[in-house]
């Protein structure tokens, strides 16, 4: 905490949404606007450096959404969705109790949200921002790229290039083009966003894109590895053999 | 299959409709010095029945061989062949079945009275199957006019719903309230500004209600709407939003459907220059000449971005209205290059009446 006033980060790429964001903020009391950033990147940045308790985050930004900033914001700190309109990020704050404001701001609202973002951080309650994410994108589509971030550096993987994943502890291994990657982020929800189609899981920790598998060798008896096209080894469980049978039919 | 064979219910009253024919070949066979009055009964009937079904046969052909000024030598010959292979079987059987009513008693001496009546019966079959084949031809010609009829009011409803969904598009509820919001904003920190924002996008809004009831409107006013909503835009995004123009005032009077460029340049701000964190240049450049109208929107956008959802609609709508309009001569263009991404549409050029 900021000395007892709560610490605010505005994230926004519209100038006349963070002008209007702050004069609201100003308002209520017990907050302090620390900085205003007009995209993911920069918000990230800030965030390490100002040490915000809450940050007011803008769902359409270039180069990384906001719900991909949540995926790489430290999860002490809350955060207040903002958006002009989006029926399923909205309904997925509504299941993930995720609070958010709409354009046009209203006082009111912003106050609110303050109020729950307070309590929420004295609760320690803690997030999901993948499972959001997942809940925010309309049926039937899938997540196309996948964010890390490594130190001060964020790599945008395209699922195209991804070639496998495999669970280490809390984090996950991502594989693409010969470097590896790490994510705090559970294979489980990894697994739930991409494309069940294009993704399989063949063994309890290890996902691979079913056209990156060169081809498949038996292992020992009831298991498997594949060899992907670059070259690296996959254990394939007898589960995974199965599941990649019933998808290559 | 021929359409009255297609359907047991029209058989009969086709057959029915024969009964004329069946009086013409009893006429024809009992002339004077031919066949006795019963006994030309006895074989017009058989033989009617039979023609009616032989009589179909042109169906096929005519369908075969369109009629067309320039082969009309070869379908002429066709069908003569076809008229005399068909008259001839028709006499033949004719033939049989005299002989066959000859071996009763009473019909006694039919096959040398059928035989002086064989060549009248081969020229009436000839004539009838030309009949046939100009009336099949009738009908075929009705059944394309009809078609081209219901083909044409496909098109109008396909043009209608275009229509529909583009202005159902235009007003985009993302763009309204981000809009509203900056209004807001505006409103205290800068009055006048705020004041010239409720301005750019009455006038927006007004532009695009009254051009979505007619069938087209000029490049000049799709461009002046256009440009009114990058107005708008121009105050939420700043410097970053940049537009550049390259117009040929000879495109100025040039006709297209309403609200199809508008929404293109809309793409291009939301989907290109959104997405690029200093922003970019749209660009739109028209150039009319050779009776063609092109127009090009290009815009720059992130390289990483996924390709949006939503987009691939939108595009195909304006693909459907060109093709409404001008069929096969409407081109409409999409590409997706590393850094930028361009559309490009190409049409004839029509000044209003």
């Amino acid at each position: 905490m900021n000395e007892g006033a709560l610490g605010v980060l505005i994230v926004d790429d519209e100038a006349p949404a963070r002008s209007i964001l702050r004069e609201h903020l100003a308002k209520v009391p017990g907050v302090r606007v620390l900085g205003e950033c007009a995209n993911g990147l920069e918000a990230l940045r800030a965030a390490g450096e100002l040490s915000p308790d809450v940050v007011f985050l803008d769902i359409e930004m270039p180069r990384l959404s906001g719900f991909e900033v949540l995926e790489l914001l430290d999860p002490r700190i809350a955060a207040v969705f903002v958006t002009a309109y989006d029926e399923w990020a909205v309904k997925a704050f509504e299941v993930h109790a995720v609070d958010y404001v709409l354009k046009p701001f209203e006082p009111a609202r912003i106050a609110a949200a303050v109020e729950r973002a307070r309590e929420r951080l004295a609760s320690r309650a803690p997030r999901d921002a993948e499972a959001l994410a997942a809940a925010a994108r309309p049926a039937g589509t899938w997540l196309e790229r996948v964010v890390v971030r490594d130190g001060a550096r964020v790599h945008i993987i395209p699922v195209d290039k991804l070639f496998a994943a495999r669970a280490q502890d809390d984090y996950v291994e991502l594989s693409s083009e010969g470097k590896s990657f790490l994510k705090a982020q559970t294979l489980a929800s990894l697994a739930a966003a991409l494309d069940p189609s294009r993704f399989v899981r063949v063994h309890r920790s290890h996902l691979v894109r079913v056209d990156a598998i060169a081809r498949l060798e038996t292992y020992a008896k009831g298991s498997y590895v594949a060899i992907l096209t670059d070259g690296s080894r996959v254990p394939v469980s007898r589960e995974g053999h199965a599941r990649l049978k019933t998808l290559l039919g | 299959m021929h359409p009255i064979l297609a359907r047991p219910g029209r058989l009969l009253p086709y057959l029915a409709a024969c009964a004329p024919l069946a009086a013409i070949v009893t006429a024809l066979l009992a002339r004077p010095g031919g066949l006795f009055l019963g006994e030309a009964v006895a074989l017009a009937v058989p033989l009617t029945v039979a023609y009616a079904f032989m009589g179909l046969s042109p169906w096929y052909l005519c369908r075969q061989f369109p009629l067309k000024r320039e082969r009309i030598l070869p379908i002429v010959l066709a069908h003569a062949l076809a008229g005399a292979v068909i008259a001839s079987l028709w006499v033949g059987l004719a033939a049989l079945l005299a002989a066959g009513f000859g071996l009763i008693p009473a019909f006694q001496g039919l096959p040398g009275r059928f035989a002086g009546q064989a060549i009248a019966l081969l020229a009436a079959g000839f004539l009838l199957y030309l009949l046939s084949a100009a009336l099949n031809y009738v009908l075929l010609a009705l059944e394309a006019a009809s078609e081209a009829e219901r083909r044409e009011a496909e098109l109008e409803i396909l043009a209608r719903e275009a229509e529909l969904a583009a202005l159902r598009a235009q007003i985009r509820p993302h763009f309204l309230f981000n809009c509203l919001n900056s209004i807001s904003a505006l409103a205290t920190a800068d009055p006048p500004k705020a004041q010239e924002m409720c301005v750019r996008l009455g006038e927006f809004l007004r532009k695009s209600l009254s051009v979505g009831e007619r069938k087209t409107i000029s490049v000049a006013e799709e461009l002046a709407l256009s440009r009114a909503y990058l107005q708008v835009e121009a105050l939420r995004f700043g410097e970053r939003l940049q537009v550049e123009e390259d117009l040929d005032e000879r495109g100025d009077l040039c006709q297209l459907p309403p609200l199809l460029l508008q929404p293109l340049v809309e793409n291009a701000v939301r989907h290109g220059v959104a997405s690029l964190i200093e922003g970019g240049k749209v660009r739109v450049s028209v150039a009319c000449s050779a009776g063609r109208l092109r127009i090009l929107i290009e815009n720059p956008l992130d390289p990483d971005a996924p390709a949006r959802p939503g987009t691939g609609v939108g595009l195909a709508n304006v693909r459907q209205r060109l093709a409404a309009k001008w069929g096969a001569d409407g081109l409409f263009a999409a590409k997706r290059l590393a850094d930028r991404y361009m559309v490009v549409i190409s049409v004839p050029a029509e000044v209003a009446a």
